[in-house]
């Protein structure tokens, strides 16, 4: 029996990724990171900003996503998200854009509590990229 | 009759209009394509989203305490309508069209005695609505300065609804687009999106049991403003792809005609040049003859 099961990563522009050999795959669901292997029961769960690691034959690939909601069924992975960036291509300049505008929005008085811990949560992930 | 002079002016000025429909016609071809790329490209994301959602809802165990923007608020006053059009003009019947469904739908909604609410996205159906129901318009959105549909514009939009209704300033929502089906057609459509209206139940497989987390309604309670806003983005697509191939089968109308217009007025610019000759020979003969 192959350990392996298809993940497909959607935004609205696009379909982002779609790998059919992946073991593993690690998101920071709301309520803290969750391991997928193979034949795990069907889940639907949200995202909090954090990384998606997706580990396959090939290698392991990182992902930084804002937000989201994965649906796990028949062995079949699909992450939706509104923002996804390949670590790969952060470059410094990048994730310094993402930490500005996250202190900015912390900054504005009408945020609630929800709001103001997931912008936390997304400068704690940006800064341990850096 | 006009004079050569007139006619040739003429000829030339449609010609020069001819080159401007022209242009536009392949310009919109080139975007069409990537409009309609990016509308194929997009639907994977909004008919998950959907299928969740179904799943989700058939899995709720008390309608009563479900998530207001699902079962909405039990009551139907106060109708929002969210009309989406383009921001430039010249483009057929594409805003007409829009415009004609969703004023079949305003005219219900005031002959039932309900209030009714307008957003304008884009322009041009703001500058059809504002003398008829300008009273009714309470915002008006345009993008004129992003070149491409993105989702974070829909979701400006989105924010803009669901703020509303958690205000309670509406009851009932719905938005007003264009479907793409082909180049030549696009379908005006009306889509309810508060409360959300499951009309496709999910016959295969409902009993699957889920493992949620955290609970049901926190993930609904969640999930659906995204989906607002999905939505919102799934019909800004469809209605860049549709105003585009609207723009198109226009001017590509436009072109023949222009055509035809400078055929005519050729025939017409070479019988009178015949003519004016004809007449000139007259004089000179019958003048000969006189002598």
């Amino acid at each position: 029996m192959s350990e392996e099961y298809s993940v497909e990563i959607v935004n609205p522009e696009k379909s982002f990724l779609s790998k059919d050999d992946v073991t593993e795959v690690v998101v920071p669901a709301f309520e803290g990171e969750i391991g997928i292997l193979k034949d795990h029961i069907s889940i639907i769960s949200f995202l909090k900003p954090g990384i998606i690691k997706i580990f396959s034959k090939s290698g392991e690939e990182s992902f930084y996503v804002n937000d989201g909601i994965i649906e796990f069924k028949n062995n079949n992975l699909s992450i939706l998200t509104s923002l996804i960036l390949n670590l790969k291509d952060m470059d410094k300049e990048k994730i310094s854009e993402v930490q500005k505008s996250a202190e900015e929005e912390l900054k504005k008085p009408e945020i609630n509590d929800q709001e103001k811990y997931l912008l936390d949560q997304k400068l704690e992930v940006i800064k341990s990229i850096n | 009759m006009a004079s050569l002079d007139d006619l040739k002016k003429r000829i030339s000025s449609v010609k020069s209009t001819q080159k401007i429909t022209k242009a536009m016609k392949m310009v919109a071809a080139a975007k069409l394509r990537r409009a309609q790329e990016s509308a194929e490209k997009g639907r994977p994301y909004s008919d998950k989203m959907n299928s969740i959602i179904l799943n989700l809802s058939n899995g709720i165990s008390d309608i009563e305490n479900a998530p207001k923007l699902l079962s909405g608020n039990g009551e139907d006053k106060v109708h929002l309508c969210v009309v989406m059009t383009s921001d430039r003009g010249l483009c057929g019947g594409f805003n007409t069209n829009i415009i004609k469904k969703a004023k079949q739908y305003f005219q219900k909604v005031l002959d039932e005695g309900k209030t009714l609410k307008i957003i304008t996205v884009g322009a041009k159906g703001y500058d059809q609505l504002k003398r008829l129901y300008g009273d009714n318009i309470i915002e008006r959105i345009s993008f004129k300065d992003s070149k491409n549909v993105n989702y974070f514009d829909a979701d400006k939009v989105g924010k803009i609804v669901i703020e509303k209704f958690e205000k309670k300033e509406f009851d009932v929502c719905a938005i007003f687009y264009n479907q793409f089906k082909n180049v030549i057609t696009q379908i005006p459509q009306e889509q309810q999106i508060i409360p959300l209206k499951t009309s496709e139940k999910e016959e295969n497989s409902s009993e699957d049991n889920y493992e949620f987390e955290p609970e049901e309604d926190e993930i609904l309670s969640n999930l659906l403003p995204k989906n607002i806003s999905t939505q919102i983005f799934k019909a800004m697509l469809e209605n860049s792809a549709s105003e585009q191939g609207s723009r198109m089968s226009a001017m590509d109308n436009a072109t023949r005609n222009a055509g035809e217009m400078v055929d005519k007025l050729t025939i017409e610019y070479n019988r009178s040049r015949q003519a004016a000759i004809t007449k000139e020979l007259i004089e000179i003969i019958s003048g000969a003859e006189s002598l």
